[in-house]
């Protein structure tokens, strides 16, 4: 095992990290804001893939260029979601909160492999390909310019929070609710806001990986866990906690990978959350 | 909080409502002459599928439903099962009676070893850790060669009957009988839980553990005491199904498709609640067994379509089931004086 090997391995799982974090940051966002675990956020990662892949398929478009409409299209199913779903559960106690998502994510995968059955496909040909050679470091180009572009999209959601008065007022209804509803900040809106920026992020991430990754229906399993856990890592409900842990988990992924057993991915993961969750409940980043 | 917690004593067998007693009663009788009935077999296979996820559906609601912990992952316990038996048998040509308290100990032995670090999570924590767990535990079965990895296990056919090597090919009803017993021996020991001090205790951390703590019960020690016998309750479920398919792979006993149907189920019916889980079962699986032969066979899951779909409006318009429809004073217990 050379040094360049394990340089490889980094910077994958860097690259990984990155999407696993603005993954994160959009199930930590809606988490925060109203206490809900969106079960169904690896569904919602599939389905901004589908589009990705679909407007490729039947309009041509590149997955690069249909961006912004796979972005507005899982906010629309954000809106959707709160408006449909969540907005009845929100009083519910949390075990029928969790059942409700939980329900969502079984209802959204069987219905598309009801409609798209469960083959495999990939986008044929995509303007970003091929790879880059720095030294004697092999960089795949579409993974690359994934992960810059969840970074960006990362830091714009950052900003957005933190410097805008509508991200300032989600703050507000993530702290307080009712302190929020009196100040004359609607908090239905707000959700329904927070719905649609988080699955905006999936949408990102989503339609950037339509680049190079298989798209099939269960496509979103393992990286809803990631996300899960690397919102745990990150501290329920802090959005730059998500970025850390979202690269820790890329780490640890493709370090354990290339160290141990690459079949038992997973576990590691999973072993690291563990840890975290029982020693530092609050997470690594956590504002608690 | 139930005020019978304060003076903690577990309710008599005696203090039954006759009309419950009765109700119950006819039931039992009715479902042990059915197949004198003469059934076809693809009823008492529905029986079968009704009485084996009523079963599981109970387990999952001992935890989740009495001590307030939701589990995704409990198709662990259930797969643990059925390789017990199973592996037994290939290997050592044990009978499934002697395997089955195995199969069942190894469960309780994992529960209370996941239980431990998990059960101090609450809440999501242990929602998230517990659908890692069911995963995991597929991932690990499908490369662990001992147990045949992904290909899984065959039971070797006898050539007869056996009630000793607990294989019936002639008819179902054997099978009928076994999984009915199983499922009433299930409902009375977690009828007689629900009634008991641990029962009022586990209700009490579910619905308060600041305060149930306050009280002296030591809330994670009674979430891991559910826990394992929730685990006791499904592995038993697991190596009868691998007698009654005789092949098991880890695609099949792991899926998390057995997390969500005993999730389902419990919820439809009634969470908390011990008729819960029977009520959700006699109305899921027909449905469920149903759409697989009239709409289903292309690989279209179009029976995980209504699943998704049912969860959603009952957590919506019903979150304590189709058993709060039946009124109050039917399931209530006799008033004391």
């Amino acid at each position: 095992m050379t040094s360049e090997i394990i340089l490889q391995a980094i910077i994958t799982g860097l690259m990984m990290g990155l999407i696993y974090a603005l993954i994160a940051a959009g199930l930590s966002l809606i988490f925060g804001l109203m206490d809900i675990v969106n079960f169904a956020h690896g569904e919602h990662l599939m389905l901004s893939m589908f589009s990705s892949f679909w407007l490729w398929s039947l309009f041509g478009l590149d997955p690069i260029f249909s961006i912004p409409i796979t972005i507005l299209l899982m906010a629309f199913c954000g809106i959707i979601t709160h408006y449909f779903l969540i907005r009845y559960i929100l009083k519910a106690k949390m075990l029928i909160q969790i059942c409700a998502t939980f329900g969502l994510s079984i209802f959204i995968r069987s219905i598309a492999q009801l409609l798209w059955t469960p083959d495999f496909r990939n986008v044929d040909k995509p303007l970003l390909e091929g790879r880059l050679e720095i030294g004697s470091v092999f960089i795949g180009q579409p993974q690359l310019i994934a992960s810059l572009v969840c970074l960006i999209a990362f830091i714009g959601l950052y900003l957005f929070v933190t410097k805008t008065e509508t991200g300032l007022a989600l703050q507000a209804t993530a702290q307080d609710r009712h302190a929020a509803e009196i100040l004359g900040i609607p908090s239905n809106k707000m959700f329904a806001i927070g719905w649609a920026i988080g699955l905006g992020c999936v949408g990102v991430a989503g339609g950037m990986m339509a680049n190079y990754f298989f798209i099939f229906t269960d496509v979103g399993i393992n990286f809803a866990l990631f996300a899960f856990v690397a919102v745990a890592l990150g501290g329920f409900g802090s959005i730059i906690g998500c970025l850390y842990a979202g690269i820790i988990i890329g780490l640890v992924e493709s370090l354990g990978g290339l160290l141990i057993d690459p079949s038992f991915k997973l576990l590691y993961v999973f072993v690291i959350y563990l840890l975290v969750v029982i020693y530092r409940p609050q997470g690594l980043f956590g504002r608690y | 909080m139930d005020n019978r917690l304060l003076i903690a004593k577990s309710e008599p067998l005696w203090n039954t409502n006759n009309r419950v007693i009765f109700l119950v009663g006819s039931l039992i009788t009715l479902l042990f002459a059915l197949p004198l009935f003469g059934l076809n077999s693809f009823y008492l296979h529905l029986f079968i599928m009704i009485f084996m996820h009523a079963v599981m559906a109970q387990s999952w609601n001992v935890i989740a439903g009495f001590s307030g912990q939701i589990s995704l992952g409990h198709g662990a316990f259930f797969g643990i099962g059925a390789y017990a038996t199973s592996f037994f048998y290939i290997q050592f040509g044990t009978s499934p009676w002697i395997s089955m308290p195995i199969g069942i100990l190894v469960s309780g032995i994992f529960a209370i070893l996941i239980g431990i670090p998990m059960l101090r999570l609450s809440g999501h924590y242990f929602a998230i850790a517990t659908l890692l767990i069911g995963i995991s535990f597929q991932v690990v079965f499908q490369r662990w060669d001992l147990v045949g990895a992904a290909s899984g296990l065959w039971v070797p056919m006898t050539s007869e009957d056996s009630w000793l090597a607990l294989q019936f090919h002639k008819s179902k009803v054997p099978y009928y009988y076994i999984f009915l017993i199983f499922f009433l021996i299930t409902f009375f020991i977690v009828w007689l839980l629900s009634r008991s001090k641990l029962g009022y205790r586990l209700r009490a951390v579910r619905d308060d553990p600041q305060a149930a703590l306050s009280l002296c019960i030591n809330v994670s020690n009674y979430k891991i005491i559910a826990y394992v016998i929730s685990a006791m309750i499904m592995a038993p479920m697991g190596s009868l199904f691998a007698q009654y398919i005789l092949i098991i792979d880890p695609d099949r006993v792991f899926n998390i498709e057995i997390s969500i149907i005993v999730l389902l189920i419990t919820v439809l019916g009634g969470i908390g609640n011990v008729w819960g889980p029977i009520i959700g079962a006699a109305i899921l699986i027909p449905i469920s067994e149903y759409s697989r032969i009239y709409l289903g066979g292309t690989g279209g899951a179009v029976d995980l379509i209504l699943y998704g779909l049912i969860l959603m409006i009952i957590c919506i318009f019903r979150p304590d089931g189709l058993i709060s429809f039946v009124p109050k004073d039917i399931l209530e217990r006799k008033k004391q004086r």
